[in-house]
């Protein structure tokens, strides 16, 4: 690990400008992914501003009847808290299916949407991988990629998001809070802050440098059976191969979302109007665009077999 | 060792491979920059009900404080990368990995290690339970299990769903099915597990 000084922001506005201050520096709170990162020097921030001191670990109702999730809850608490579990089960069961209990009482809200990819190739200092060293060539297509992306991805990159909790936020219309180095404050769609490849795989998000998550928004409940529902190679504590978060309705509509298939949750509103037309339908529209890799292939069939294991499910559950 | 003229020396050769190694290091290096020196910072934490003030290299992550400055050797480094669980230590009550994390991070937190739990003479039930079930073969990843286990039963006792709790409302009991997927972030490479969930289920007083 690269030496690195260290401070405590106090509030949110001082930590985006001590941030913003120095080109190297990053904001660490759980630090489950970024200090893994770091001792790797896949990650070489030369300032660190430890956020973990800045009171933003509350869940709160909003006068508008949805929920303000404060940027540092811990994701076990967020999985356990009464309002999410009774109006929003689709992400307690996605936090629950993702990483280790010692690991969700670390890791945050935040830091959970901003975690980077698991492609083994932007692991391997060793290897070109653009979105670790843009311009030095993907190695992962024509590698091995049967964990990666069959969709969304370019010719740069392919690598997938690993996060279950942001596919249940995606399909739950989340919006993310931040505050600037000058103060000013924005929501962004959970739709929009993800970014897709391109020829910048190392871009991931539009936040500027110094722009801090200071909570994550969640509209009103919807009704209707929400499931999430997780394939992988180990019964618990893996990343997904393929995960579907739904809210289904009674009469076979609903909103569904991917994980494990795309460099981001990967939803596609225009085609789940075809839901009612049955599942070929949808899916054939939502995943148009695939391209995969021999490898991974078999994500799509895969794919399509869960989401009908989740109809099933949700029709049983209605 | 004679230098003979046109022959590398066994120190000209380690010489030159450190110089490879250096120049490695640099090349795996993504990010640009300088190199900083190392930065001290100063923590006073509460280890086991006992002060600590340490000044550390703002590296240092608090399985290193425990282990290397404070000489608390019993919880281990297996992965360092949070994947194996050894390194599980409670964090103002709750079980975390302690090589994910900063020692720079905690300032006034109580950390619990095995050596806080019991004594040889005194053991926690879980140790004592341990002992009684045989739940271990080389020990490496024992103090982690035992720790993450204390952890365990305290979410649980709190209420806190896991994946396989079938109805979120529900008060979540310790079925064998619960336990194994509430101790997935603790690996044992012996394969001790059968003996790993008896303690545990005798000690949580469910039936497993």
């Amino acid at each position: 690990m690269k030496a690195f000084s260290f401070e405590r922001a106090r509030t949110p506005a001082e930590a985006a400008a001590a941030v913003a201050q120095r080109p190297d520096a990053r904001f660490i709170a759980g630090g489950t992914n970024l200090l893994d990162l770091m001792k790797l020097q896949i990650e070489a921030p030369t300032h660190l501003v430890d956020v973990n001191a800045l009171g933003l670990d509350r869940i709160e109702a909003t006068r508008d009847g949805g929920l303000r999730i404060g940027a540092l809850v811990r994701n076990s608490d967020l999985a356990a808290d009464a309002a999410v579990k009774r109006d929003y089960p689709v992400l307690s069961r996605a936090l629950l299916a993702g990483a280790s209990g010692q690991l969700r009482n670390r890791a945050t809200t935040a830091g959970n949407l901003l975690q980077r990819t698991r492609c083994a190739y932007f692991y391997d200092t060793a290897q070109p991988c653009n979105k670790r060293r843009p311009g030095s060539g993907c190695s992962a297509i024509g590698g091995v990629s049967r964990s990666l992306a069959v969709i969304g991805g370019s010719p740069a990159c392919i690598a997938t998001h690993p996060s279950d909790m942001a596919v249940a936020m995606r399909v739950l219309d989340a919006e993310v809070e931040t505050v600037a180095p000058d103060g000013q404050t924005r929501r962004i769609p959970i739709a929009d802050f993800h970014k897709l490849p391109g020829d910048t795989p190392h871009v991931e998000h539009g936040l500027a440098h110094g722009e801090l998550i200071t909570s994550v928004l969640l509209p009103p409940p919807v009704a209707g059976v929400h499931v999430y529902r997780k394939v992988r190679d180990r019964a618990s504590y893996a990343f997904a191969l393929v995960s579907v978060a739904g809210i289904l309705q009674r009469d076979g509509t609903g909103r569904l979302a991917f994980g494990g298939m795309a460099p981001k949750p990967w939803r596609v509103e225009a085609a789940e109007p075809a839901l009612g037309q049955g599942l070929r339908a949808f899916f054939g529209q939502a995943f148009a665009s695939a391209k995969p890799t021999d490898d991974n292939a078999f994500k799509l069939p895969l794919a399509e077999r869960t989401l009908a294991g989740v109809l099933q499910a949700a029709k049983g559950a209605s | 060792m004679d230098d003979l003229p046109g022959c590398l020396s066994r120190r000209d050769v380690l010489i030159a491979s450190a110089g490879t190694a250096a120049m490695t290091a640099v090349d795996g290096a993504e990010a640009a920059g300088p190199a900083l020196p190392p930065t001290m910072a100063r923590v006073a934490l509460e280890v086991n009900g006992k002060s600590h003030t340490v000044d550390v290299d703002t590296r240092t992550s608090l399985l290193d404080l425990l282990r290397e400055r404070l000489q608390l050797t019993g919880t281990k480094k297996g992965c360092d990368h949070g994947q194996c669980g050894a390194c599980t230590v409670l964090l103002d009550g709750r079980r975390i990995n302690s090589c994910l994390t900063l020692a720079v991070m905690h300032p006034g937190a109580k950390v619990t290690t095995i050596e806080g739990l019991g004594t040889p003479a005194r053991m926690h039930p879980l140790q004592a339970a341990f002992v009684a079930h045989d739940g271990y073969q080389c020990g490496y990843c024992t103090p982690g299990q035992i720790c993450s286990a204390v952890g365990m039963l305290d979410e649980l006792k709190q209420g806190m769903p896991s994946h396989v709790t079938a109805d979120l409302a529900a008060k979540p009991l310790l079925s064998a099915e619960e336990l194994r997927e509430r101790m997935s972030g603790n690996i044992c490479r012996c394969g001790a597990y059968s003996n790993i969930a008896e303690a545990i289920t005798r000690v949580a007083g469910g039936a497993a």
